[in-house]
């Protein structure tokens, strides 16, 4: 039987493309003592760190936990470093809660970052290892056939993308810490800018930020302590499945599927789409956010671009998706994951400030990583699960 | 909470070069299957999955991402990975089985150390903003970490050799090492240094390896195989990472994991010390008197493959358990430059 586990506080860095005002131990105290603060918990209640970022040559540092264990607060306590690509921020979460929920420890901070800046990304991604597929093309241009073939398939009208592009980064300028702040963004301003990986325009790419996340993850007691209610996890998953075989449908992961099924089914939920009351889904190019939702099983396979379509995702909506921005506004790859665990977090505690969404109380936190590979995942409440 | 226990282990041979690839592949597969047909499980019957590897070491990025294809294309799997040695990934599995998810996990680790300058590599491990740029290399601050016993009088150049020449003997006896034999104390003392005070037998060879280990909670276990590996404890800790602020010839992080664990008992210790002084630092960090034989594998010194080390030693512990010749043993694993990191594991017969 699982301890019960609770979000205490989250903290976050302001986003930019290049934060040169701090190092990488500044920036993720930046993130931590926020959240720290959030959690009104001191560094005595600590009993473990766990960190979590997207590949080491993306800073240039082998194993940058090491170095960090100084800043994190770690001297002296177990360190775990996660590193599952993509869905890194997601993963490392759910590690973290499951020190808790394994009986182990009573409060831990979790923390997860990408300094992109440090060193450059796309070198990072263009080592050609031998006997293996190059795709030298990019995030984009890998996932711009699975988009077209999703249109293909849903019969989806071509402004969806614009749509969700719009409102996400409106969204964003409701957010303090989001990279991107573009009040003023129309479906039509999407579709006019610059066309880099057809059918995926300018607009509706993820930027490439400097930023980190942390969250204070503790027990039923520490949980029930917390001033206005904790977000109580309700159910986590992951799922992995290869990269490239033939069988498998890269529109609608099968790995993404089951994840969402057991998750589903963990936190009691039999439909979705009127059980959650606000999801935080990982977007980092418009088109994914009808494709999560079919993947999800809040809608039917084909039906997902019809849910957006009637606006039915934008705050005020019947499923607010990505208030706060999400990765189309903020991008700092290793926490993004994370920043949508704690965005959903922060909804069910009634701490999302301008982006609330009224009455929330069940959210979805998901992410995911590699070639949509990588599944992580959570369900988190305002009240404890039954 | 479920108990876990030790059902399988396997290790690829420890080598100077592998031919294969830097993801793993041509290692695990053989290796999974070891498992498989000892506990007679399936890949269907894994619950949870869990590597440890690194990028850096790979040359690449996301080389974890390849590794997966030794498991299998479909169907998807429950799975995480750790940028650590695969002991972390096991202290993730084990997690996984005590808070009732699932009831078996496979853990797995590998590392091509020849595929670069492992000793350079392993100077982007330091602060990377003023300790990295001046390329500290991993052997030069082991033996700045061996002088400061020397000078302090902790140990002796004869007490270094003694712990080599004990190491090649007892690898005589693990077909997985990387090389053993027999050697006189007083010989290897006349050998070159080649990081003074550190001479070539103090120093772990560079080394191409994998290991995959299968835990179980205690229940399934009893079914799986006659004498399981029951994990009494598991604990880990990090120290700061700046070496002028700790004492480098103390390891407080095992001390700490160690007093959290009933130590009382122990026949014999697999220690992580890819150097002989730090053998000795942590024979002194975890209180192991003479009565507890030490490395019977041969240790690292005999064989160090990268990111798989660790898992192996617990594998090694955990062995003397599953073939019944232990009631209680202890490994140990270790991470970053000069012992920074470390985690302290105790195996005992399934009662």
């Amino acid at each position: 039987m699982k301890h019960l586990a609770a979000v205490l506080g989250t903290g976050q860095t302001h986003h930019k493309a290049k934060r040169t005002d701090v190092s990488m131990p500044g920036l993720l105290r930046e993130a931590i003592d926020r959240a720290m603060l959030d959690a009104q918990t001191g560094w005595d209640d600590i009993d473990a760190v766990v960190l979590g970022k997207a590949p080491d040559l993306f800073e240039g540092v082998m194993m940058p936990e090491l170095f960090l264990a100084d800043s994190l607060g770690a001297n002296g306590k177990p360190l775990l470093r996660v590193h599952t690509a993509g869905s890194v921020g997601g993963s490392t979460a759910l590690v973290a809660a499951s020190l808790v929920q394994a009986g182990v420890h009573k409060r831990v901070l979790t923390v997860a970052f990408e300094k992109q800046s440090e060193s450059n990304a796309m070198w990072g991604l263009s080592i050609l290892p031998p006997f293996q597929m190059p795709v030298g093309a990019g995030a984009g241009g890998y996932f711009a056939p699975h988009v077209r073939s999703y249109i293909r398939r849903s019969g989806a009208p071509d402004h969806i993308g614009a749509i969700v592009a719009a409102k996400d980064r409106r969204n964003g300028a409701l957010n303090p810490y989001a990279h991107l702040r573009q009040p003023d963004i129309t479906v039509e301003s999407v579709q006019a800018s610059q066309m880099l990986w057809d059918p995926i325009r300018y607009d509706e790419t993820c930027p490439s930020s400097d930023g980190a996340c942390a969250m204070v993850i503790g027990d039923e007691a520490a949980g029930d302590a917390v001033p206005g209610g904790a977000a109580w996890i309700h159910a986590t998953a992951m799922r992995t499945e290869p990269t490239t075989f033939a069988g498998r449908d890269q529109v609608n992961p099968q790995a993404g599927r089951d994840a969402a099924a057991a998750l589903w089914r963990d936190a009691g939920i039999t439909d979705p789409l009127s059980e959650v009351d606000t999801a935080e889904i990982y977007v980092p190019f418009s088109w994914f956010e009808p494709m999560w939702l079919e993947n999800l099983g809040f809608t039917d396979e084909g039906q997902g671009w019809k849910l957006t379509e009637a606006g039915e995702t934008a705050l005020g909506g019947r499923l607010p998706i990505n208030p706060s921005g999400g990765v189309l506004s903020s991008n700092p790859i290793g926490a993004s994951g994370m920043l949508r665990f704690s965005e959903a977090a922060k909804q069910v505690m009634g701490r999302a400030g301008d982006y609330q969404v009224d009455g929330a109380r069940v959210a979805l936190g998901h992410a995911y990583g590699g070639g949509s590979q990588f599944f992580s995942m959570w369900v988190v409440g305002s009240a404890k699960p039954s | 909470m479920p108990d876990v226990a030790v059902v399988g282990f396997a290790q690829a041979p420890n080598v100077r070069s592998t031919p294969g690839t830097t993801n793993g592949v041509e290692m695990l597969v053989p290796i999974f299957a070891e498992v498989f047909e000892r506990t007679g499980l399936s890949k269907e019957d894994i619950g949870f999955w869990c590597s440890g590897s690194s990028d850096y070491l790979a040359g690449r990025a996301f080389s974890f991402i390849a590794a997966v294809d030794a498991i299998g294309a479909f169907p998807p799997i429950h799975e995480s990975h750790v940028e650590m040695d695969a002991a972390w990934a096991l202290y993730e599995a084990w997690l996984k089985i005590r808070m009732g998810e699932v009831e078996t996990a496979l853990v797995y680790g590998f590392g091509k150390s020849s595929a670069g300058q492992l000793r350079r590599v392993l100077a982007l491990q330091m602060d990377p903003y003023v300790v990295a740029p001046l390329w500290p290399d991993s052997v030069s601050v082991a033996g700045i970490q061996a002088r400061l016993g020397l000078e302090a009088g902790l140990w002796s150049e004869k007490d270094l050799a003694e712990v080599a020449a004990r190491s090649r003997a007892d690898a005589a006896s693990n077909p997985a090492a990387q090389f053993s034999g027999t050697a006189e104390v007083a010989d290897l003392l006349d050998a070159p240094y080649f990081a003074d005070p550190l001479r070539a037998h103090d120093i772990a060879p560079v080394t191409d390896g994998a290991a995959v280990l299968v835990l179980a909670s205690a229940e399934r276990a009893a079914d799986l195989v006659d004498s399981p590996a029951m994990i009494t404890g598991i604990e880990h800790r990090v120290d700061s990472p700046s070496l002028g602020v700790r004492d480098l010839t103390r390891s407080p992080s095992t001390a700490a994991a160690g007093r959290a664990l009933d130590l009382d008992g122990v026949e014999l210790a697999e220690l992580h010390a890819p150097f002989t002084h730090q053998e000795l630092i942590l024979r002194d960090a975890l209180g192991l008197g003479e009565q507890v034989r030490i490395n019977p594998s041969g240790g690292v010194l005999t064989g160090n493959p990268m990111f798989s080390a660790g898992l192996a030693r617990i594998g090694e512990a955990a062995s003397r358990i599953l073939d019944g010749s232990a009631r209680k043993t202890l490994a140990h694993a270790t991470s970053g430059p000069v012992l920074q990191q470390n985690l302290v594991a105790t195996l005992e017969v399934l009662s």
